[in-house]
């Protein structure tokens, strides 16, 4: 029986296979078309930044620069080196790694702490606890910035770095408690009970026997916090101004700053600079980022 | 005293996360939601004054126009997302060839934060340099393509680049659903004689629906949102042509000093997107009680 099925179906295969010819190089050829649209807009910043302005007028958006030139590169990290009115993006890129690293940082170990309670020293009310922390994925931020930006007044912390990570680490807490509940609920409980029969405390068990499984969680927490702290605007924008603010936020004044002539070469050199430590991540380690975006697949 | 302490470990450790969410969203919202029934200016007022704000917001011309172009975004963003999304999905589900450097180039602009995209998509779309003179120089001497600086167009450029944004997102979503098929209802389906395309269409897609589902909050969850890629691309302009409710709310809030009315905004987006999450979370609940 398994096998006259085999051989149907292998019938079958072989009766459709020039319709299939066809059907792939129609596939190919969609695939490829959706791929340059994607790839189009990167390849146009990269190949803008690498231009002179006069090559910019000349050519067209695709025209292959005429020699590899990385002044506007330079000019968008360090300036121009004149005083007033020379923005460039090196003090807030560091803006923005003084923020990342640590809210990333207490929201993972926050969040790792939760979900290790939830799932592996349950309480009564615990499912609520859940729902009530999961909720903070959700809500439109609009509804917390009026008495966010008072109360980070009232602390003495707005418009400066420690006040975006305090607000970085609270709204990522949500997040990095979905993930490691939903990764420590796969862990056989049996283990930890074990290890409370040997006398084990609420602290060992962490550290010894959940701790060095979890890397694989603590990888996809990591990078999606720190894809979301690095690439947020919001907070960014609402929350500091000046000398404090992260990259995106300079990023955008930069690109808005009214000059008397407008420099794309150097604009799109910032936004690839203030795009790249999140592209190498995630050419580094897409699995993880992916995994984050739909297992977590609440956010976008 | 210790064993109390021993006794009550976890529930303690809990204790941050709940009390910092309990005071930074609920808190924070409940207040929100207070603010929005009060006379507030500059500075918040305490005393109540009913639905004041709610009738103001909705007299507003400028408000009316961001939820008009709020419909219009959301639809064409679920739409084109998901049908690209699914489209992308199947085809890369075909057995191809380097499928894991095309999936790496559908998915890569999700690394990247809307400013940095708005910038690029603002400079591809420029009227001057942009794609109009692009073909233009390939000899159609007569297009123009205005949309950034057409009042009646700008916002479906927004459209563009959230598109483009996103629809890798749904296609990974959909190809994890795809894939955690089995392999043998496929095969059962093909020597029953179904062609390729029923099979998807009338068992495969029908069995994703789940996958429709958190696609569709998530799409609605992105759109409510969309600030940055309108601070990018637009700034709400030209006019007020492409302004949505979170440019609104912070605008109002933090140019125009009107933190009542802004609260006031702020709750209707949150009322729009509880409405879009709380089935969401209630099925999802379910269905984890039911495994």
């Amino acid at each position: 029986m398994q096998d006259s099925l085999q051989s149907t179906y292998k019938q079958l295969e072989q009766k459709s296979k020039y319709t299939n010819i066809f059907l792939r190089w129609f596939l190919y050829f969609i695939l490829i078309l959706f791929a340059s649209y994607f790839i189009f807009p990167l390849y146009v910043m990269i190949v803008t930044s690498l231009k002179t302005m006069e090559e910019i007028r000349q050519g067209t958006l695709l025209t292959w620069p005429s020699a590899i030139n990385f002044d506007s590169w330079a000019v968008a990290w360090g300036g121009r080196g004149y005083g007033a009115g020379d923005t460039f993006l090196k003090p807030y890129f560091w803006n923005s790694i003084k923020m990342v690293v640590p809210a990333v940082f207490f929201s993972t170990f926050i969040g790792a702490m939760a979900g290790y309670v939830l799932t592996k020293w349950r309480f009564r009310g615990d499912k609520w606890v859940f729902l009530f922390l999961l909720f903070g994925c959700f809500i439109p931020y609009q509804a917390i910035l009026l008495p966010m930006a008072r109360t980070l007044g009232v602390l003495g912390i707005s418009n400066s770095v420690i006040g975006l990570v305090l607000v970085h680490t609270v709204y990522g807490i949500p997040f990095t408690t979905l993930f490691f509940r939903n990764f420590y609920v796969s862990i056989p409980t049996e283990l930890v009970k074990a290890a409370r029969i040997d006398g084990a405390g609420f602290f060992k068990i962490f550290f010894k026997i959940l701790l060095p499984i979890s890397a694989p969680i603590i990888v996809v927490t990591v990078i999606w916090q720190f894809t979301q702290i690095w690439n947020d605007f919001l907070f960014g924008s609402t929350f500091s101004f000046g000398e404090a603010a992260p990259i995106q936020v300079a990023l955008n004044n930069m690109v808005l700053s009214s000059t008397s002539v407008k420099e794309y070469n150097v604009d799109m050199a910032s936004a690839i600079i203030a795009g790249i430590p999140t592209l190498i991540v995630y050419v580094l380690a897409g699995k993880y980022f992916i995994r984050g975006l739909t297992s977590g697949a609440v956010k976008g | 005293m210790f064993k109390w302490l021993e006794k009550n470990l976890p529930k303690i450790v809990m204790a941050p996360a709940v009390g910092l969410i309990g005071w930074f969203v609920y808190g924070f919202v409940l207040w929100t939601l207070y603010i929005s029934f009060t006379n507030s200016k500059i500075l918040p007022k305490y005393e109540l004054w009913g639905f004041g704000q709610y009738s103001k917001l909705w007299a507003s011309r400028k408000w009316l126009i961001s939820v008009d172009n709020l419909l219009i975004f959301t639809a064409l963003f679920l739409i084109f997302c998901i049908v690209i999304g699914i489209l992308l999905a199947i085809f890369l589900d075909q057995k191809i060839r380097a499928e894991g450097l095309l999936r790496t180039i559908y998915l890569y602009p999700m690394a990247l934060s809307f400013i940095v995209t708005g910038t690029a998509w603002k400079w591809i779309l420029n009227p001057t340099l942009g794609i109009q003179k692009l073909v233009v120089d390939w000899g159609f001497e007569n297009f123009t393509f205005d949309w950034l600086v057409n009042r009646e167009m700008a916002i479906y450029t927004i459209v563009i680049a959230g598109v483009w944004q996103s629809a890798g997102f749904v296609m990974a979503l959909f190809l994890a659903g795809l894939r955690s098929v089995e392999d043998e209802i496929v095969k059962a389906a093909k020597i029953d004689g179904a062609s390729l395309f029923m099979v998807y269409w009338k068992i495969l897609l029908p069995m994703m629906r789940p996958v429709f589902f958190t696609s569709f909050v998530i799409l609605v969850h992105i759109s409510i949102k969309s600030y940055d890629l309108i601070v990018a691309l637009t700034q709400g302009g030209p006019g007020i042509s492409t302004t949505m409710p979170a440019l609104y709310m912070t605008q109002t809030a933090f140019h125009k000093s009107q933190v009542g009315l802004s609260a006031a905004s702020a709750m209707m987006m949150f009322m729009a997107v509880a409405a879009v999450i709380i089935p969401y979370l209630y099925s999802e609940l379910r269905r984890e009680n039911a495994r």
